[in-house]
């Protein structure tokens, strides 16, 4: 059968964004190695509302590595140590008996903290809102062969295309720079043919409302393609700097 | 009573002679109507990005922190289209004719055509957008098999396509958004419908940040919420997904339809213990290439590379040459659970087939099936700890999708006027089974190409409000019965979690409502529902206040609706004495063992309409008309 884990847990509690927040300590018993990350957490949430006491709140909701909703910062790596993985794909058998797992939020200037886990990450849509789209009206399109695109383009952008916008960068980056996220975005449009037309006007708007949402700059840590679960490359955050020095409208510095 | 609203004429003119009379609204007009849309999956975030590209006002509220992440997002295979980019006889009609026949022939013909016919301009508007879509060397794109065709028609973008489909929908929506035409409202939940005079008039919703209860009011609102998979509790649907919208609309006079229509999907993870908060689907694109057996003598326990190929049965193969693998989903899960029961079933607790990937991986090699579907098989191995390139996958059904829904006509409107409703939330399309890859194309035909016609038209007969509704009282009184239940939640404080009545609710479902039913067993998930129901309000314990991120009280709430939204399920499977797709009574089945219809009794759809007075839902029958296809018994042999 399968092994059983007794963990303690340190974990970050803040009731509000005005909340100064601290580490609270749990126990948690009998943890079957099959069950996720999210599930260990799910045992513990059950047992505090049993005891009368209220749950962790953490942002989750597909659970298969693909709505970007979920991801803590666990023992000091954004969604734990496992690569190229979502905290609701992290399994226990990664874990040993009696470790004691540190669980924090997010931290950073453009993800305020909600509650416990859960951080405000709204500031990601404002970014695409910006420009992270092709103005392509509905019913205005042409025939979906009329355009040929290079596989290997399409491949590249999809590539880029895959980012789940989680904010795992942004917690991992020692400047909390989201231009993995933005980078990312960029590339998935640009490398398409359909999206060159407004590449020139996209990427300054798209830069210029990542700083202000208060994000930090780029210096070259790579701690960003690391923790990303999707596995996007850092070369998106220089095709984004090459497209920024054509850029039509770039931000005053 | 019921009046579907089909336009009369041939089938094949039937869509743009009625475009060609709907009323519309003139530009310079519609900006004087606000609309509200409730769900950001495929079909909201369309119908969203579209209605404000044509200039209407909308509003647009969602349960998750950003749009993009509804749950569209986590399809995985693909999105059909009559292309036939394949050349290999694919046209309108055959896509229409295998999506009846893959329905069990419970879906309406006009509908269905009408989906086939917009399913071309979905292919290509996706790829304006910047959907990065496989395609071949040529440069030009690629297509995959699905379950109940013989054509390759399926689109798609790695495993990630319904990803990717969001994130272009999402990403119009955003555009229109910087546009000032679309307000969006995250985390920010429906909780009731308003009606002033018996129409749509606007909704009530909880900030689920702070608490606040407000109203929103509307010339029209619609819903695409989504699905009920999740009230088996264990489900492929994400956490959040959830009844309570439709539900909601339903008590206040929109009918519900074929809520007995439910699709457990053949190739999902299988259950490995009490603790699981979710099953996870592996895509039905990987039916192309993997081959499902299970060994041929019962309770062989061997390990799969020790049982030799003369000793294993690929029983879909063996029972259905023609379409083999491929064969539609319920018929696919019914076999897996028919091989489990006797004795069959492979892996720790005997309910598990096996999906092997070693004879594709010699014909084609590790590399290429990784670029199919290496993201799956990776999926996969976290999950289960086996490598799927080695060792075959063990996979068994698991509810996925819900056919039945709220009833709309053929402008997508429901029985409450100005209520419209889209997507896997409506009932209309896939009768009594869905096809594979047309999930995806249904959210976005609706979103895209049918709801900005039809809504149009509605308007164009309303008088804009101009004013503030909220200050009437069916928003004041709405809003009380809100705070109301609320409170009532909080201040049970009983033993239960939420979870807990969950789980016992989605237990007694899957047995007695689930894969196959029975009389019987309907009867007494009948009895046991309302005994659940009681306990839950007596003897819930919701944690916290409701003026804050209350995930508890969140769930709560959903539970609760789900424990009345299953009677109704269950009283469903029960009146409707025959077998026909994903509703499987052990009752009517042939000879050999497929699902056997009832056509003189039970050709049409089933509505059901709420009582206010708490007295038995009455069911209204809309009478199925087929004039281009002949009803025959399925086969897929």
């Amino acid at each position: 059968m399968d092994k059983k884990l007794n963990l303690k847990l340190m974990l970050w509690r803040q009731n509000g964004a005005k909340d100064k927040g601290k580490f609270e300590t749990y126990k948690v018993k009998d943890i079957d190695v099959s069950m996720s990350f999210l599930e260990m957490l799910d045992v513990l949430n059950e047992t505090l509302t049993r005891e009368g006491q209220e749950p962790v709140a953490f942002d989750h909701d597909c659970r298969e590595g693909i709505c970007g909703a979920c991801g803590a910062v666990v023992n000091g790596k954004a969604h734990g140590k496992l690569k190229g993985t979502t905290l609701c794909q992290l399994h226990m058998r990664h874990f040993e008996n009696n470790e004691t797992i540190v669980i924090e939020p997010w931290r950073a200037k453009g993800f305020p903290v909600i509650k416990d886990l859960v951080v405000d990450r709204s500031s990601f849509d404002r970014i695409i809102a910006a420009g992270g789209y092709i103005s392509a009206k509905t019913g205005s399109a042409p025939d979906a062969n009329a355009i040929p695109v290079a596989k290997e383009s399409v491949e590249q952008s999809m590539d880029a295309a895959a980012c789940i916008g989680c904010g795992a960068c942004v917690a991992a980056c020692p400047n909390a720079a989201a231009m993995l996220f933005v980078g990312a975005k960029i590339s998935h449009l640009v490398l398409l043919p359909q999206g060159k037309v407004e590449s020139k006007t996209r990427t300054g708007n798209m830069v210029h409302q990542m700083d202000k949402e208060g994000f930090g700059n780029c210096s070259n840590e790579y701690e960003c393609e690391a923790a990303c679960p999707k596995s996007i490359s850092v070369s998106n955050i220089a095709l984004m700097n090459r497209e920024f020095m054509f850029s039509k409208n770039p931000p005053k510095p | 009573m019921l009046d579907s609203k089909i336009p009369s004429g041939p089938l094949k003119e039937k869509w743009a002679n009625h475009k060609l009379h709907l009323k519309l609204v003139n530009p310079a007009n519609k900006r004087k109507y606000q609309v509200i849309v409730v769900g950001t999956g495929l079909a909201g975030s369309s119908a969203a990005a579209t209605l404000a590209e044509l200039g209407y006002r909308v509003k647009v509220f969602c349960i998750q922190d950003s749009p993009r992440r509804a749950h569209s997002i986590a399809a995985q295979g693909g999105i059909n289209a009559a292309k036939n980019y394949a050349n290999d006889g694919d046209s309108i009609d055959r896509l229409f004719y295998d999506t009846i026949k893959g329905g069990d022939f419970r879906a309406r013909e006009a509908n269905v055509y009408r989906l086939a016919e917009v399913s071309h301009a979905i292919i290509d508007h996706c790829v304006a957008q910047g959907v990065p879509f496989a395609r071949e060397y040529s440069g030009y794109l690629d297509n995959r098999s699905f379950g109940g065709a013989q054509v390759s028609r399926t689109f798609y973008a790695r495993g990630q396509t319904g990803q990717q489909l969001l994130l272009g929908a999402y990403s119009a929506l955003m555009k229109e958004v910087s546009r000032g035409n679309v307000e969006i409202h995250p985390r920010t939940e429906m909780l009731d419908l308003v009606t002033i005079d018996g129409v749509a008039k606007g909704i009530i919703t909880r900030d689920l940040i702070s608490g606040k209860v407000e109203s929103h009011a509307a010339d029209a609102v619609i819903l695409a919420t989504g699905g009920y998979s999740s009230v088996f509790y264990l489900s492929t649907n994400a956490k959040a997904c959830n009844a309570t919208a439709i539900w909601r609309a339903h008590k206040r006079g929109a009918f519900l339809a074929n809520p007995c229509f439910t699709q457990i999907h053949p190739t999902c993870i299988p259950v490995h213990g009490d603790y699981q908060s979710k099953l996870t689907l592996m895509s039905e694109g990987l039916r192309n290439d993997g081959r499902v057996w299970v060994p041929k003598n019962a309770n062989d326990k061997r390990d799969p590379s020790k049982v030799q190929i003369a000793e294993r049965d690929y029983f879909l193969e063996r029972k259905y040459p023609t379409f083999g693998n491929l064969v539609p989903r319920d018929i696919a899960s019914r076999n897996a659970k028919e091989m489990c029961d006797s004795g069959h079933g492979v892996g720790e607790t005997g309910m598990a087939v096996y999906l092997d990937f070693a004879d594709a991986i010699k014909r084609l090699g590790k590399e290429k099936i990784s670029e199919r579907y290496g993201n799956l098989f990776e999926m996969y191995e976290k999950i289960s700890g086996d490598n799927p390139y080695e060792k075959p996958m063990m996979i068994y059904p698991a509810p996925h999708y819900t056919m039945g829904g709220l009833w709309v006509d053929y402008n997508l409107m429901s029985t409450i006027p100005g209520l419209f409703v889209l997507g896997e939330a409506n009932f209309s399309d896939h009768g009594a089974n869905r096809l594979g890859a047309s999930a995806l194309m249904q959210g976005l035909a609706d979103g895209y190409f049918i709801i900005p016609y039809t809504i149009g038209d509605y308007l164009a007969q309303t008088t804009p409000a101009g004013m503030d509704l909220t200050s009437f009282p069916a928003f004041r009184e709405a809003e009380g019965q809100v705070v109301q239940k609320v409170s009532r939640l909080l201040a049970a404080k009983g033993k239960r979690t939420a979870d807990d009545f969950h789980k016992q609710l989605g237990k007694l479902l899957w047995d007695k409502c689930g894969m196959a039913r029975n009389e019987a067993g309907l009867r007494q998930a009948l009895n046991q529902i309302p005994a659940i129901r009681q306990e839950f309000w007596e003897n819930v314990n919701v944690p916290g206040s409701g003026e804050d991120l209350n995930q508890s009280l969140e769930k709560a709430g959903r539970v609760a609706d789900y424990l009345e939204f299953a009677e109704l399920f269950v009283m469903d499977a029960l009146h409707r004495n025959e077998s026909c797709g994903g509703h499987f009574r052990e009752e009517f089945q042939t000879p050999e063992g497929e699902a056997k219809r009832d056509d003189s009794k039970f050709c049409y759809v089933a509505a059901w309409q709420h009582q206010e007075s708490g007295a038995e839902p009455v069911l209204h029958k809309e009478p199925l008309k087929f004039e281009s296809v002949n009803l025959t018994q399925r086969s897929y042999k």
